[in-house]
């Protein structure tokens, strides 16, 4: 296999925007994403589009040449990935392997979620969909209570506190403050995140990541032509994706995802990293447990750590290994099939020194996990300057 | 009946659309003594996790289990 490189990068904001559609939000990050690589859409040769429930938020299906042939990209394979929340780091993944493998050249990931013109209840009920719904859905569980139940198992084993998940949401709303694309650029105190309204418990509301409309992009070539779209390109080191089960009462465990464990292991591999190497990351922190359970799955910290270790401020943007610089999923904002591709973006700013008032130190090897449901799929992606 | 021990729960405060009349409402994963795991309604008290359960009135295909 060839070495890859990102060559562009295009997002949207992140927000509640009532007068843009799915297709206007693929379609600007598409188009700031091939400015950023200095590239025409005729370049492009495969295009993917990572995208959870846009029939069900919207009412469209063919999503895939829907939004290309939008961004002028026409006669090439357009082919939509489906994975949860982990829908665009799946596209990412698969357009990944294409170029590695020497199919195509120039292949464009976008993804994409408009979520909030449906009201909450109906949001949950979409996203229940990405459980069990022969099982563990049909009892009236939400992602939030899954995540709840994980929390509840987690304090139970190692004595994780409910001020480590609300250190995690503080310490994200911080770096996403910061963030000019953040859905909430909100400082929060830890007694506000403590004390918000119930969801599932223990997770209240500043517990659970934001319902969001947007989308972001990326372009991937060969790392060899990376040169002619990019006087910044940015290496992929190693990627991977895994899978589990998707109920999460079939799991052995729910303390861990072997899913996500799986992923690592052949990342860190493929890139030749420790895990102690990794500078900084962008952790799928859809409920604040997850970021904790990401941490210790990830390798970051010993299994059962990882809620003293956000507390101390570790994890914090000025800590030792800042994870989510971007606010994450709790304070940029979740639109769940945009959410992998925008930590790519994410990453590549950091990387390329590009990451303004976040701006990290040291930002040349960083890691993204993008789960999917409570588990069942997830992409780990690690990239650094090429 | 089946019977067994809470493995987890939480108490549902923001349901989906077609739970909404039901909130606040108990869920938990239970470790049933047959082997195997089952995530099911919490009928009466609230449990935590060791709590023994078993299985209350079945309604339509949704498992429901209350404190013994």
């Amino acid at each position: 296999m060839r070495p890859v490189a990102v060559v562009g990068i295009g997002k949207t904001a992140f927000g509640a925007f009532a007068d843009r559609d799915l297709r206007t939000l693929a379609v600007e990050a598409g188009e700031k994403c091939l400015r950023n690589a200095h590239a025409e859409p005729s370049q492009v040769e495969s295009f993917y589009l990572g995208n959870f429930a846009g029939p069900s938020f919207v009412g469209q299906n063919h999503l895939a040449p829907y939004v290309s042939t939008a961004l002028g990209i026409t006669g090439v394979p357009s082919t939509r990935i489906e994975a949860a929340c982990a829908s665009s780091g799946s596209a990412f993944f698969h357009a990944w392997t294409e170029v590695a493998a020497g199919v195509y050249d120039l292949v464009m990931v976008v993804g994409v979620e408009k979520m909030t013109s449906q009201p909450t209840a109906r949001v949950s009920q979409i996203l229940a969909g990405a459980g069990d719904c022969s099982g563990e859905m049909k009892v009236g569980s939400t992602f939030a209570s899954l995540f709840a139940m994980i929390a509840r198992r987690h304090m139970y084993e190692f004595g994780t506190r409910k001020e480590h998940l609300s250190m995690v949401a503080v310490k994200n709303h911080a770096a996403g403050a910061l963030n000019p694309d953040a859905h909430m650029r909100k400082v929060i105190t830890l007694e506000q995140a403590m004390n918000a309204k119930p969801i599932a418990e223990p997770l209240n509301l500043y517990d659970c990541s934001l319902v969001s409309d947007g989308a972001a992009a990326v372009l991937l070539a060969p790392l060899e032509r990376a040169r002619e779209f990019t006087a910044k390109p940015v290496r992929v080191l190693g990627v991977a994706q895994c899978s589990d089960y998707v109920a999460l009462d079939q799991k052995p465990g729910i303390t861990t995802f072997p899913a996500v464990r799986r992923a690592a292991e052949q990342a860190y591999r493929m890139a030749g990293v420790t895990p102690r190497e990794i500078e900084f990351a962008e952790l799928h922190d859809c409920f604040t447990i997850a970021e904790i359970v990401a941490t210790e799955d990830l390798g970051f910290v010993e299994k059962g750590q990882g809620g003293p270790y956000a507390f101390a401020g570790c994890t914090a943007l000025r800590g030792e290994r800042p994870v989510n610089t971007s606010g994450g999923l709790k304070s940029k904002g979740h639109p769940v099939g945009a959410t992998g591709v925008a930590q790519i973006c994410d990453l590549v700013l950091q990387i390329r020194g590009e990451a303004g008032e976040r701006q990290i130190e040291r930002h040349s090897l960083g890691l993204a996990e993008n789960l999917g449901g409570s588990g069942a799929t997830c992409v780990v992606t690690i990239l650094g300057a090429a | 009946m089946r019977s067994g021990t809470v493995y987890t729960e939480t108490v549902i405060w923001s349901a989906p659309e077609a739970f909404a009349a039901d909130v606040p409402y108990q869920t938990a994963i239970v470790a049933l003594d047959e082997g195997g795991r089952v995530t099911v309604r919490v009928l009466g008290h609230r449990v935590v996790i060791g709590d023994r359960v078993t299985e209350a009135e079945p309604r339509g295909d949704i498992p429901f289990f209350r404190k013994v």
